[in-house]
Formats: C-alpha cells, structure tokens, sequence
C-alpha cells in the first residue's frame, strides 16, 4: 500500500476533514503561530509529515507538523500568516475548532541514518518542519554522531522557538548557529547569511546526511555548499513546498515534473529533483 | 611570547603562505584587543587598516536615521575584518563594533599597498586570499536582499 494510503488508514476517508479542537494556542512572533490540536484519536507521523487545515468558510493549506512525533496525541502546528486561510487560522484560540486531515507525504528520513552525523538547515518558518527531527535526536541522541543545526530568520523578532532554541544551545553534543538577516545594537548572535555558519559546525562530510527546510532560493544554495563541503547528494535532503490541494496526488495541482510534491514528498532527496529545479515553469 | 608572525602563522588567511612573504607582511603588522563596545573603525573615517580576528566577534553597522543602528554582518574568530583600505578613497563604509573581547592582528593598509606594488607576487597572494571571502559576503548580500525568508509557509 502506498506510503500516503497507510498513512491515512485511520480516517474514514482521506478527503474527509475531521473536526479537531485546538488545545493550546502561542503567538510565536507578530506573524507566526502555534496551536495544538487533540485528535479523537492518536495520529501518528512521520517527522516531516503534513496535515491538511481547513478553516472553515475560509479554505484548506497545508501545513507541517511541528511537534513531537513520538506524542502523535498532540498534533502541534506552526504557521505563517501569510493569506487568507492562514490568517483565519491565526484568529483560533484554544476550543475552537479546525478540519484535520493526515497526516500526508513522505518525511525526513531520520531512522534511516542511525550512526551518521545530522546537519538541520532552516530557513524562516522552515524551522517548524524540522523540529520533530530535533525532537527525535534528543531523544535518540546516543544513535547519531555529531549533530548541527543551522537556523536562519530575518530580525531577532522573526525567531521562533525560542525558548528552546535557548535550551538547544545549552544542550551538550548539540551544534546551534543562528543568524539573522539585519539586527540591532542588541544583537550578539551571528548576523549574515546563513549557509556561510556552515564552516563552523563540525562534521564529517563522508559519514554525514543533512535535512534543509527553507525558501528554495536559500535551499539551492544551502544544497551546493553541502555538496561542496563533500556531502553526497543522495544524503542531502530538502522539504519542497507547492500548491497542494487534495494531499493524496490526485488533483495533479502540486505536480512537479514527473513527482507530486503531495504523496512522493515533501521531502525529496536533493538528487531527485536537483535538475528539476532549474526549470522555472515548474 | 608569541611575535606577530607566530599570531598570523595561526590565522586561516595565512594558510599555504610562504614564510618570506609572512616576514614581509608581518612588518606592517601589529596585535590589538578591543573591549566589548570598542570600535575598530567608523563610517566615513579613513580606511588604513585592515584586521585578522584571532579571536572575538565584531559587528558591521550602518546608522538609518530615524530607525537606529543595524547589524547587517557579524565577523568571527578566522575572518577578515575591512576591506576599504584596497581602493581610494581609503574611506570606511560601515562601523565596525567589537561585540565581545575581540583579539585582532592589525595591518596597516599603505605599508601592504606600498609592499605588493613592489612585489606582484606578493599581491597575488593578498588578491588570492581576500577575494574568496569577499566575493563570499557578496553573494551572502545578494541573498540577503532577496528577502528570501518572505517566503510562505513550509
């Protein structure tokens, strides 16, 4: 059975939302947000999994899990409020409810690469998709070699996470670098493009796999200075974002090349869609 | 106690370099500490030096008016700090702030200049060590004024 079939074994049906009630609600910066929701039931997921999110009146996005995958009775979202749905999203507060469909796609492929060292590159929001992989390290931290996480935003405002970004940093064994875009007098952290602070993580480039999660201009970029760093291109993975509407590749509107961003991703190995991504009408 | 060619022996930009050209550049070379706070140059001053940063971190800052001060690059342990003192007029673009205990090995820019404008090679070597990480910061700008993180969701 296919990965997104299985996935979706315990709904009634994959194209069915599931009226779920938001537990928690956290304003992570002016634009972004968090809430949980309590399924009837618990959802599990793969880290790097989606969930359709229908507003309702309003319209249906995908959004990445971004919470604990080993706590599939909390499924924890972070959005970016950037059109109408996400904005109708971000004016829920805790007992009000969303439609819920997933969890969907294909996620990062962190069991596969027990005893390798993990390099995470986030760009922005692209932290969310991420933090279950973080979560599943901490957790497993004995099973991997070195681990390295580079996160990039615009301002010290635009951060998400940042209590635990704080923690991560305290965390033995565990390489943070954040940097932001511009910052004020304020600022002590690293200020300047992100995939530059890769120099200053410690890896070994032949026993390494890395995770990027950002706009795709930043992960094109981030993707050649991993391969220049000697990582292969078959361990290199990144999360790709299209117009994914029904989520189990039958609408065609998220297609990508001979791929569906929905059900074959979103995350792909680099060298699966690397020559993909120099055409621009797609 | 350490000369300064020992000090630059040890910094990246000194990689691969032969020891008669370091002797030669060592002379126009000295070490300097900056407290937290401590400028090394401001905008608008005259560019004659450039920096090693052995270690510490300093802020590059522009002044908006109206908006404040902005960080737009820090310059860590490793890196190359200034880049005015290459080409007339010999001005300062930015501020450049020290934002903890920052150690530096501090070139005088005429004593280089005047050093590879006798010696091509040793000039080729100095192109061949700043233009990597110049043309570095420059793509990192461009990237930079992308705005990439605009972007939607993920």
């Amino acid at each position: 059975m296919p990965q997104t079939l299985k996935a979706c074994a315990t709904l009634p049906h994959p194209m069915a939302p599931i009226m779920t009630p938001v537990t928690r609600f956290i304003r992570e910066s002016e634009e972004v947000f968090t809430f949980d929701l309590a399924p009837e039931r618990a959802a599990p997921f793969t880290p790097g999994q989606f969930n359709m999110l229908y507003a309702f009146g309003v319209g249906e996005i995908p959004i990445s899990i971004s919470g604990d995958s080993q706590a599939p009775e909390r499924l924890t979202h972070t959005i970016r409020a950037v059109g109408p749905v996400s904005a109708a999203l971000g004016k829920l507060k805790a007992g009000d409810r969303v439609g819920l469909r997933g969890p969907f796609g294909v996620g990062w492929p962190i069991e596969e690469y027990k005893g390798l060292d993990v390099l995470l590159i986030a760009g922005g929001i692209g932290l969310a998709p991420l933090r279950p992989v973080i979560y599943w390290l901490l957790r497993h931290r004995a099973a991997y070699g070195r681990v390295g996480v580079l996160y990039g935003a615009r301002t010290p405002d635009d951060l998400i996470f940042r209590g635990e970004l704080e923690e991560w940093r305290r965390t033995p064994d565990f390489q943070l670098r954040v940097a932001v875009e511009r910052a004020g007098p304020e600022w002590t952290g690293d200020v300047g493009y992100v995939t530059p602070l890769l120099s200053k993580l410690r890896f070994d480039p032949a026993d390494t796999v890395a995770m990027i999660c950002g706009p795709e201009v930043m992960f094109r970029a981030t993707a050649l200075a991993l391969e220049d760093a000697g990582i292969a291109d078959s361990r290199i993975f990144v999360s790709m974002e299209r117009n994914m509407k029904c989520a189990i590749g039958h609408c065609g509107h998220c297609q990508f090349g001979p791929h569906f961003i929905c059900k074959d991703g979103p995350v792909h190995p680099y060298d699966r869609v690397r020559n993909l991504l120099s055409y621009r009408e797609l | 106690m350490k000369d300064i060619a020992d000090l630059l022996r040890h910094h990246p930009f000194a990689e691969g370099l032969d020891e008669d050209t370091m002797a030669l550049i060592a002379g126009c070379a000295r070490n300097v500490v900056r407290q937290p706070g401590d400028y090394f140059f401001r905008e608008g001053a005259a560019a004659d030096s450039f920096y090693l940063v052995r270690h510490g971190a300093v802020a590059l800052e522009a002044f908006v008016p109206g908006r404040g001060t902005f960080t737009f690059l820090t310059v860590k342990t490793g890196e190359i700090l200034g880049a005015d003192w290459l080409i007339p007029p010999y001005r300062s673009s930015f501020d450049a702030r020290a934002i903890e205990l920052t150690r530096a090995i501090s070139f005088d820019g005429k004593c280089l200049r005047d050093k590879c404008e006798a010696d091509p090679r040793v000039g080729y070597e100095m192109m061949k060590r700043f233009i990597p990480p110049l043309l570095k910061r420059l793509q990192s700008a461009r990237m930079q004024a992308l705005g990439m993180y605009d972007a939607a969701n993920a």
